[in-house]
């Protein structure tokens, strides 16, 4: 066994007191990272990058990488207290983590989401310790038409957990979709939809789209509603953590089904979101109780976060080994990796161990220091809850439009935002559901992407998607659990019509 | 108090300076070539202290980097605001009819140029260019590369022009994302630059066949068991007469002083100085030819013209509407 070795060796460097406070400070950062809206893991790490080029790249990486975790913890506690999800991953937080916040249980749900995202990305730390050269291949598998598939299936797995009209589901759907094909078609090198306007060049952003849906939304029902947060009544102790803890044994089975979700998201490389709305929507589907979904349900915490940051991890792998960032926060590191002389690809396991194990290490170390210090900062995150709505409304704005403005420099996004507000507001109004449309809106343009470099790979024939093992088997997958409403349905009427039958 | 009054004085005789944290746009997204270029450039300039000023990195990739030249465009006469630049320079605003033109910001300097080297699996049966040429006559290869209607596709465009072989040209979002999906088997060549499929290179799974450039690369230590860059032969020298090299360079927007322009290139003289600089040189292997003033402008001038010409030929000009 010599990873063990080489990861004790890695240890070793990761437990200098030095590296140990880097490691400290990087969580603190990235957890401030990750509750601002919009600054985001990628934009906190290219902002804080040139910082480490004066430390020996063993340090810097570890402190990035701890910025990187903190940053994935953070971005749950602003979906859960508030409904604005940071990163596109913790969207699918938000479902059953907001319910939970407005029920007074907020400590409860915060707790649930840090641990399971601990368990989730430690279960995809023990994988890349040990199995990292046979599935770093793997990836290799996956052309357009593969990753098409899974796209598919990520869809497939979705549709019918959103409440209420299908059809209203599917318009909101279709809207994402319409969205999410504005500004340049890769395929083509052509602007789409932009009317001329240089503003629209950009496309939509899901993340100015997201902040106005979810949150501006949000504060303009609760004005509605009497200028009041329905948490704030939660009793907030530390205790709260215990009581969560006893709990969450309960639910191993479907953390360790999330994690697996997580883990093979993130080497195909489809990445965290995609993970964790797949990963929801199979917990709503094999649960007892679908119905109490997206009504403050645990299980819709701890499976997206699970499966999120399995994925966020295991993304990591294939950037060190194939040099293709899995998320752009990876995209940044890698540039990182390059400026310390490193260059990322199926040479550094070789040439670089000392590196590499380090990173590693730092990996299981940064990871249990983040929970560490979230899970201490639970009670004080759940007390925001207290402050009084009109101040709490205020702040939230003005973080919101920060949040809008950094996504890309632009003050026409906070516009943008201002009228996804409205949007997000007439919807919830209307019954429409968010979350088909935020789907669309995030995986649309790459799902689009990859049908159409299918088609010109196979010059336009569809049985493309079923040319191997793979794609074949993930599209049937995809069928499958599309099909299997109907199955219910017509199950339904045959055991009615052999009622009828036996009766008559 | 002496030194405060002391300062301005001091500071007139070493000519203009920054005021303020300087912008310093990238017109494309995160990872790629440009990015990496601009985050070593950021990273040499704050950890050899060359500015007093912080730099500040942005991607604005949006319309194939149309987003960051207008925003450029728009900036006229703003001295904290610096542009790096690919080919989409010239391809995008004749790709899209965007209304903008190199000549709308102030040429400051080229950095380098960045070459383009054919490629394929290295368990493919082919051996030289004229293999790739003869199995495309044959079977139509599909050739991957970055964006559509931007270098990677002019460059297949060019040499389906020079030899009569089609390409089915399949479009990816970035270089790194094309050298994978060549080593997946999942297309048949590329055109990537040095820097994105390197490493794939030596671990054995790509093999060069030439590169577009009239003169061999210049690194000569061995990349591999048996080959360095010099080893790889130009395209010329295989019997395909293309050659295309991609710009990286540094603007400003227009409307800026003299004293301005000339404090950025003083700037980026003393970043391709530094270790690091030279180190990404040697890694992506680049042709390290740098221009500045009216050499660099006309330079601009000639290969504006020459994607003119170029793009019309495989009609990707945008269609006038």
């Amino acid at each position: 066994m010599e990873e063990i070795g080489l990861l004790m060796q890695g240890f070793a460097v990761a437990l200098q007191p030095d590296n140990m406070l880097l490691m400290l400070i990087g969580v603190v950062l990235g957890v401030l990272i990750g509750v601002l809206p919009g600054l985001g893991g990628a934009n906190g790490i290219a902002i804080l990058l040139p910082l480490t080029f004066a430390m020996p790249p063993v340090s810097a990486v570890i402190m990035l990488s701890c910025i990187y975790w903190g940053a994935l913890f953070g971005g749950a506690i602003t979906s859960i207290l508030f409904n604005i999800p940071g990163e596109p991953w913790s969207v699918a937080t938000t479902f059953d983590g907001y319910p939970m916040a407005q029920q007074g249980r907020a400590g409860e749900a915060l707790t649930a989401a840090f641990t399971s995202s601990f368990v989730g990305a430690f279960v995809a730390v023990v994988m890349i310790t040990f199995v990292a050269p046979v599935i770093a291949g793997f990836a290799l598998r996956f052309g357009p038409p593969e990753f098409f598939a899974v796209m598919f299936l990520s869809f497939a797995s979705f549709v019918g957990m959103a409440k209420g009209s299908p059809l209203k589901s599917l318009a909101a759907m279709m809207l994402g979709f319409l969205l999410a094909a504005v500004g340049m078609d890769t395929v083509t090198g052509q602007l789409r939809m932009t009317f001329g306007s240089s503003e629209m060049i950009r496309g939509f952003d899901f993340l100015v789209a997201v902040i106005g849906l979810f949150g501006i939304s949000e504060i303009l029902c609760s004005i509605e509603d009497g200028l009041s947060f329905k948490g704030q009544k939660a009793k907030i102790d530390l205790k709260v953590v215990l009581r969560t803890w006893k709990e969450m044994p309960k639910h191993a089975l479907l953390a360790a089904r999330s994690a697996i979700i997580g883990v093979w998201m993130g080497i195909t490389p489809a990445g965290a979101t995609p993970a964790s709305f797949m990963s929801y929507g199979v917990a709503r589907k094999m649960s007892k109780d679908p119905a109490g979904f997206g009504h403050g349900k645990i299980e819709g915490v701890i499976a997206p976060e699970t499966a999120a940051h399995a994925a966020g991890t295991s993304a990591l792998l294939p950037m060190l080994t194939l040099g293709v960032p899995g998320s752009p926060t990876a995209a940044v590191l890698l540039g990182g990796l390059i400026m310390w002389g490193l260059q990322p690809g199926p040479m550094l396991f070789v040439e670089q161990k000392e590196f590499v194990w380090g990173l590693i290490a730092s990996m299981y170390l940064g990871n249990i220091a983040g929970l560490l210090v979230v899970l201490v900062a639970v009670p004080w995150f759940a007390a925001i809850l207290r402050v009084p709505f009109p101040i709490i409304a205020a702040l939230i704005l003005t973080v919101c439009a920060i949040g809008a403005y950094t996504v890309s420099n632009a003050e026409f996004d906070i516009v943008l935002m201002l009228i996804f507000g409205v949007v997000g507001y007439v919807m919830k109004k209307l019954d429409y559901p968010l979350a088909p449309l935020v789907l669309a809106l995030v995986l649309g343009d790459r799902t689009e992407e990859a049908f159409r470099q299918s088609l010109l790979v196979s010059e336009g024939s569809m049985g493309i998607f079923f040319h191997n093992w793979l794609s074949g088997g993930i599209m049937a997958a995809g069928i499958a659990l599309l099909a299997w409403p109907l199955l219910g349905w017509l199950r339904g009427v045959i055991a009615s019509g052999m009622g009828r039958a036996r009766a008559a | 108090m002496a030194p405060a009054i002391l300062a301005p004085g001091a500071r007139a005789q070493r000519g203009w300076e920054p005021m303020r944290p300087v912008q310093f746009i990238i017109p494309a997204g995160t990872g790629g070539g440009a990015d990496q270029m601009a985050r070593v450039i950021q990273g040499i300039v704050s950890k050899h202290g060359l500015m007093k000023q912080p730099m500040v990195v942005v991607n604005k990739a949006g319309g194939a980097g149309a987003e960051g030249f207008l925003e450029a465009k728009g900036a006229r006469g703003n001295p904290h605001m610096l542009v790096i630049t690919l080919s989409n320079l010239f391809a995008t605003p004749l790709a899209t009819g965007v209304p903008f033109n190199w000549k709308d910001l102030t040429p400051v300097t080229m950095m380098a140029l960045d070459e383009f080297v054919l490629w394929v699996k290295a368990d493919s049966p082919w051996k030289t260019v004229a293999d790739v040429i003869a199995a495309a006559k044959d079977q139509r290869l599909k050739l991957g590369g970055t964006g559509s209607k931007q270098e990677d596709q002019i460059i297949a465009a060019a040499i389906t022009k020079s030899s009569g072989a089609p390409f089915t040209y399949v479009p990816f979002r970035g270089g790194g994302e094309v050298a994978v999906q060549l080593v997946g088997g999942h297309i048949d060549a590329t055109v990537n630059n040095p820097i994105e499929a390197v490493t794939h290179w030596r671990s054995g799974a790509l093999r060069p066949l030439c590169v577009f450039d009239d003169k061999r690369l210049a690194g000569t230590e061995k990349m591999t068991d048996t080959q360095s860059w010099s080893d790889i032969p130009t395209c010329k020298e295989q019997g395909l007469d293309v050659d295309y090299l991609m710009l990286r360079g540094i603007f400003m927007p227009a409307g800026v002083k003299p004293e301005q322009v000339a404090f950025y290139e003083g700037l980026m003289a003393k970043v391709r100085e530094t270790p690091e600089w030279k180190e990404l040189i040697q890694q992506g292997a680049f042709n390290t030819t740098t221009l500045t003033g009216d050499a660099f402008r006309a330079w601009l001038t000639k290969e504006d013209e020459r994607h003119k010409t170029l793009m019309q030929e495989a009609g990707f000009l945008a269609q006038p509407s």
